[in-house]
């Protein structure tokens, strides 16, 4: 066991990938002598060389594209996005291409390519550099999307983006890299596509996930104050995205918010809670609440912490579906 | 001639009345560069090709394949086919039997001429109308036309021939092949007893506006990616001509980026292959990339769907079709005496036995079961699939007792 931050964890998974199968390599904008605009690549073009870490020309499209292309030969890409609102010009790579090359070859080829992308706001930045697009890339069969929210599995999930034969999205909670935590490097954490529940409850479940997991938590340590026990789980997996766990969890429950820095407005959220009204209609205490962003670009760094779900919009969701 | 009797334009031209517009899109606002050239549209053969490029002066002469009889008939051979082959796809989309056809005709010399200069080891990119690459990489044809027939949106393994899938959206193919080709670099890093071998990357004028053409020459440039840009100018990007793609001739582009550029004669399939050689060689040697632009004609439509008379000039189509790819190899075939009526004639024979055979391929292809889609989505177990195709059988079996659900 080691404590590490989340950024710290994300390398030595990176690292671990990169000494286990000389197929990988990194690909991104100032990940090799720079380590990253977040370090998270730190000090690994250094051991592993400017062949398998590989400071790309500035071009998002380029990335993803060569990454294919690589993929398509035998390598297993990992490519760096340098923030969440820079994707889109890579946004056509990864929809046309990337996401529809199993299918259009009837099931014989395969892209392992892992796309990793800083993502959320409450780090006070500019435009462009605190959006949360997950919604985009779940709506595209073909693609899988995770997202950790510790050191542990931060540690392990990037591994196992690599070790999946299908294109993966990581969206990594660029305000909580430098959380810190235990990572136990001799026990992984099982499938990465699966939810957790990090906190039992029997009044109401919160589900979040990567940046807001915290956030919840502290909201369910809070509603305890007030004599409800809140469940939390943390979603680790936006597509596919496992309802067994999160209907589970609200058939003892009866009642589910749903929280994420995305805009509500078609985002996971708004799935969830079709989702769970369909298997667990008549579990339902309350209709299924939607804390997220709101329908508007992501605002200006000096107004973001009125825009970002925190504590208290979580509690007054509760307090909502409570009295219901 | 026989390759001028086959019909080259589906359409039959008329005048349009835009024709002063037209005349003036297609004014020739670009340079003549010089256009590599062995065999000229009469026919006649050059004693030699030699062209200065990037500061060089390359003598094509190990590249030429002139003195080789049975290659030059062997070319014309795969040119007449893929010829036939898309005349009667033409037909089959006609008749209903294809949801549409791109055809190639006019292009054949570029096709044939760099698909045969590639060798084994290396890897083509296609757009969607490649189908004479295709034909020199051994895809069986029948094999193209599965995904017009909307049967599969690939339609052949990739890995068995280097020739990788049809790609539609403009461009994105290009960036495949530089990744491709920095794979090639790796592996020949790990393993130098490896053959040499390079990718290469199919665009056409229009695509050549396409981000994605200016990412990859970035990235093959920077990284001296043993890749070939291979742009077969055709003219017209649809309904719109070359010259809103480009002020420049499009190879000349190439030294932007740092590395050579070449037009050639796209209707010479000489030429073109002994280019292709010459580029193949310069990229597998770790000499970089290079850009090859073969300049031709779309004589027929962009697609079936389309309709050329409404913009662009009959004179225009008539004067490309002095320049036919396969007549000019013919008249050289016949006055060189290597090739006579009967070599025509049997080759007009195969190429019926082809077409039919073709036909009936088409028509006996049945359409997947949409079960069988959701197995290809994911390559590990994906539990919404799963769970929707739960779902879809059970509905299926629903209707179990009235026959298949249509």
């Amino acid at each position: 066991m080691a404590t590490m931050t989340i950024a710290r964890a994300i390398n030595e998974g990176l690292r671990a990938s990169l000494a286990n199968d000389p197929k990988t390599l990194l690909m991104g904008e100032d990940i090799g002598e720079l380590g990253g605009v977040y370090r998270v690549t730190d000090g690994l073009k250094k051991d592993f060389g400017a062949m398998r870490v590989v400071d790309s020309p500035l071009a998002e499209s380029g990335i993803i594209g060569t990454a294919i292309g690589l993929a398509l030969r035998g390598y297993r890409p990992i490519c760096e996005i340098q923030f969440d609102g820079f994707v889109f010009p890579g946004f056509n790579q990864i929809t046309t291409q990337l996401a529809k090359l199993r299918t259009r070859s009837d099931g014989m080829l395969s892209a392992p390519v892992v796309i990793r992308i800083p993502y959320g706001g409450g780090i006070g930045s500019v435009e462009h550099h605190s959006e949360s697009p997950e919604a985009l890339f779940a709506h595209t069969a073909g693609l899988r999307i995770i997202t950790p929210s510790n050191p542990q599995d931060a540690y392990w999930m990037i591994q196992q983006a690599v070790s999946c034969e299908d294109p993966v999205i990581v969206f990594e909670p660029k305000r909580r890299y430098w959380l810190k935590g235990e990572v136990d490097t001799g026990a992984p954490v099982g499938d990465p596509f699966t939810a957790h529940v990090l906190r039992r409850g029997t009044d109401a479940t919160v589900v979040a996930y990567g940046p807001l997991v915290p956030v919840a938590l502290a909201a369910a340590a809070a509603a305890e104050e007030d004599g409800r026990s809140v469940e939390v789980i943390d979603l680790r997996s936006i597509s596919p995205i496992d309802f067994d766990t999160v209907t589970e969890s609200v058939t003892r429950t009866g009642r589910l918010i749903v929280a994420h820095e995305a805009p509500t407005f078609g985002g996971i959220g708004g799935e969830i809670a079709a989702r769970i009204s369909e298997r667990a209609f008549l579990s339902l205490e309350a209709p299924v609440i939607r804390v997220g962003g709101f329908h508007m670009p992501y605002p200006v760094a000096r107004v973001e912490e009125q825009y970002l779900p925190d504590i208290d919009r979580i509690l007054e969701a509760l307090d909502r579906a409570f009295a219901y | 001639m026989n390759g001028g009797r086959l019909p080259t334009a589906e359409f039959e031209v008329e005048e349009v009345e835009r024709a002063a517009r037209t005349a003036e899109l297609g004014q020739d606002r670009q340079a003549e560069p010089d256009m590599l050239r062995i065999l000229d549209p009469e026919g006649r053969l050059a004693d030699g090709m030699t062209a200065g490029i990037a500061g060089e002066l390359v003598d094509f002469a190990p590249y030429l394949s002139t003195s080789d009889a049975p290659h030059l008939l062997s070319l014309y051979r795969d040119m007449y086919l893929v010829r036939r082959f898309d005349q009667e796809s033409t037909a089959l989309q006609r008749q209903g039997q294809l949801a549409l056809w791109v055809p190639l005709t006019g292009q054949e010399a570029a096709q044939i001429g760099s698909g045969r200069a590639m060798e084994a080891q290396d890897y083509a990119f296609p757009t969607y109308r490649e189908h004479g690459v295709a034909l020199t990489r051994g895809v069986e044809l029948s094999e193209i036309l599965r995904l017009f027939r909307g049967v599969t949106n690939g339609g052949w393994d990739p890995r068995e021939r280097n020739f990788h899938l049809y790609t539609l959206v403009l461009a994105a193919q290009s960036l495949h092949a530089v990744g491709y080709a920095m794979g090639i670099q790796r592996d020949q890093l790990a393993d130098p007893s490896l053959p040499q071998a390079a990718s290469v990357a199919y665009f056409g004028d229009g695509a050549s506006s396409e981000g994605d053409i200016h990412e990859s020459m970035v990235f093959a440039a920077s990284f001296d990616a043993p890749v070939v840009f291979f742009c077969q100018n055709n003219q017209w990007a649809i309904s719109v001509p070359s010259t809103v793609q480009t002020r420049v001739p499009l190879a000349k582009r190439a030294e932007g980026y740092g590395f050579p550029g070449v037009r050639v004669d796209g209707n010479d399939v000489l030429a073109v292959e002994a280019v292709t050689r010459w580029a193949l060689e310069h990229a597998r040697t770790g000499r970089g990339p290079v850009l090859i632009e073969a300049y031709t004609y779309r004589m027929s439509a962009h697609t079936t769907a389309d309709d050329p008379t409404k913009y662009r000039l009959s004179g225009d189509e008539q004067e490309w079709r002095t320049r036919d790819p396969l007549a000019r190899l013919e008249t050289y075939l016949r006055s060189a005496g290597l090739a006579d009526d009967a070599f025509f004639e049997g080759l007009a024979d195969e190429a019926r036995v082809m077409a039919s055979d073709l036909r009936a391929a088409v028509l006996s292809m049945t359409a997947p079961d949409l079960e069988s889609r959701f197995a290809a989505v994911y390559a590990e177990p994906h539990p919404l699939v799963q769970e929707e195709l739960r779902f879809f059988q059970q509905y299926e079996s629903g209707f179990a007792d009235e026959g298949k659900h249509a």
